[in-house]
């Protein structure tokens, strides 16, 4: 069993970050949530549809960099195709690539396909935002443009669920942390109180692994 | 300039037995290419499938037409149905028989490893992006495995035109058959045609394979 008697609630414009060991479950519980992955018992309600963005950006290659954000819009969305086509470009604008709409995924950088993921997600207006250690897979210099974005969109009050190793980022983007080790939180607080003041063991353990 | 026998294509009607020669390798490839290519992906999805005996079968399939030379199977279709089944097949029914078993596994087996080459998160996050199961193949996977499929599927379709020559082996004449007919119809008179002719057919085996390597590497470029 990868979750075991998980419970958690977000409520809305709320980000709760979701820090924790590798293989604690924590991507395990994302995937859950978006339906990806089968739960053997409980339940899991959103007001809405939940959009995800990977650790590997799973871009469509053979799409372009508007196609790939338009896709969903129109095919499941039935949306209108000069409305979704004007929202795109927006979006694209916010995170700077409005360059590159007609650029296919092979010609972005890392820190760009993961920007345009981003967009891709959130044009199709999702109740909660889903992150799945979205800076994993990039070079160190590329994390800051995605996480500023990330941080950008905290502050338009989004509803997000954040799976992240970056603890500096967690600090200033959460509003609540979730710690959860072999699949059950430990604990759970403000970003502050848990930095500054874990109460478990296991926390403190943890977030010594990166003090140096 | 040495003497190539050149003179023996202008002879009678030469030239254009040699064309019609052509004419029939050409059309025993395209028969076979316009039936391998359905059946074959066909052939692939059932690769894919979790059935164990169906894919145990399907491997043995392919793995006995790799195995055999594409000539014995012709002479196994050939002489063997008439041996064995009585049957009294045309050498182009034969060959064309021959060469689809064997395009349908060939492909078969391009089909099944573009498609279990799509990584299996491209899947997931079409479904993330709530698109239903069938949007998901017609809109992110069967595009994508195309573009995998067509240069490898190019290579197979010019393998296949130029393993036609084989089938001068059971009485079918083909260019290179018609070619041989007329060295040695002029072996005393012309007996550098040899050269000559086989240039020619040369040429003209380069000017059937050459120009669907070329569409191939346009498509390949727009889709890279």
């Amino acid at each position: 069993m990868v979750l075991d008697n998980l419970s958690l609630e977000v409520k809305k414009g709320e980000v709760v970050v979701i820090v924790g060991p590798s293989g604690c479950g924590k991507s395990t519980l994302l995937r859950c949530i978006n339906g990806l992955e089968p739960i053997q018992s409980g339940s899991i309600e959103t007001d809405g549809q939940a959009g995800m963005v990977f650790q590997s950006y799973e871009l469509f290659p053979h799409l372009s960099v508007l196609k790939n954000m338009m896709l969903a819009p129109l095919k499941v969305q039935k949306r209108e195709k000069k409305e979704v086509k004007k929202e795109a470009m927006e979006l694209l604008k916010r995170v700077g690539l409005e360059e590159k709409a007609d650029s296919y995924p092979q010609q972005l950088s890392g820190g760009q396909k993961q920007r345009v993921a981003i967009v891709r997600a959130l044009i199709l207006h999702p109740e909660i935002l889903l992150f799945d250690e979205v800076t994993a897979a990039l070079d160190p210099e590329m994390v800051r443009e995605v996480l500023d974005v990330v941080l950008d969109l905290a502050r338009q009050k989004r509803t997000m669920l954040v799976v992240t190793h970056e603890m500096q980022f967690a600090r200033a983007v959460a509003d609540r942390i979730v710690f959860i080790d072999e699949g059950k939180i430990i604990e759970e607080a403000s970003s502050e109180e848990f930095f500054e003041h874990p109460k478990t063991d296991r926390a403190k353990r943890f977030l010594n692994v990166f003090r140096y | 300039m040495p003497d190539l026998g050149l003179d023996v294509l202008l002879k009678g009607n030469n030239f254009f037995r040699l064309l019609e020669g052509l004419l029939a390798a050409v059309k025993i490839s395209m028969v076979s290419i316009a039936l391998s290519i359905p059946f074959g992906v066909l052939l692939g999805i059932t690769m894919t499938g979790k059935n164990i005996l169906v894919r145990f079968l399907t491997k043995l399939y392919l793995e006995f037409i790799r195995i055999m030379p594409q000539l014995v199977l012709l002479f196994l279709v050939f002489f063997g149905s008439t041996r064995s089944l009585g049957w009294n097949l045309e050498g182009e029914t034969a060959a064309v028989i021959v060469f689809v078993l064997w395009g349908t596994a060939e492909m078969g087996d391009l089909v099944r490893s573009a498609l279990t080459s799509i990584p299996k998160h491209q899947y997931e996050s079409s479904r993330a992006l709530g698109l239903a199961k069938r949007q998901t193949y017609f809109y992110i996977i069967l595009p994508q495995t195309l573009r995998r499929l067509l240069p490898l599927s190019i290579n197979l379709v010019t393998r296949m035109v130029k393993t036609t020559s084989l089938v001068l082996m059971i009485g079918v004449v083909e260019v290179l058959k018609a070619g041989q007919q007329m060295i040695e119809a002029n072996r005393m008179n012309s007996p550098n045609a040899a050269f000559g002719i086989y240039l020619v057919i040369f040429i003209l085996y380069f000017l059937v394979c050459w120009p669907v390597s070329m569409a191939a590497r346009r498509l390949e470029k727009k889709w890279g």
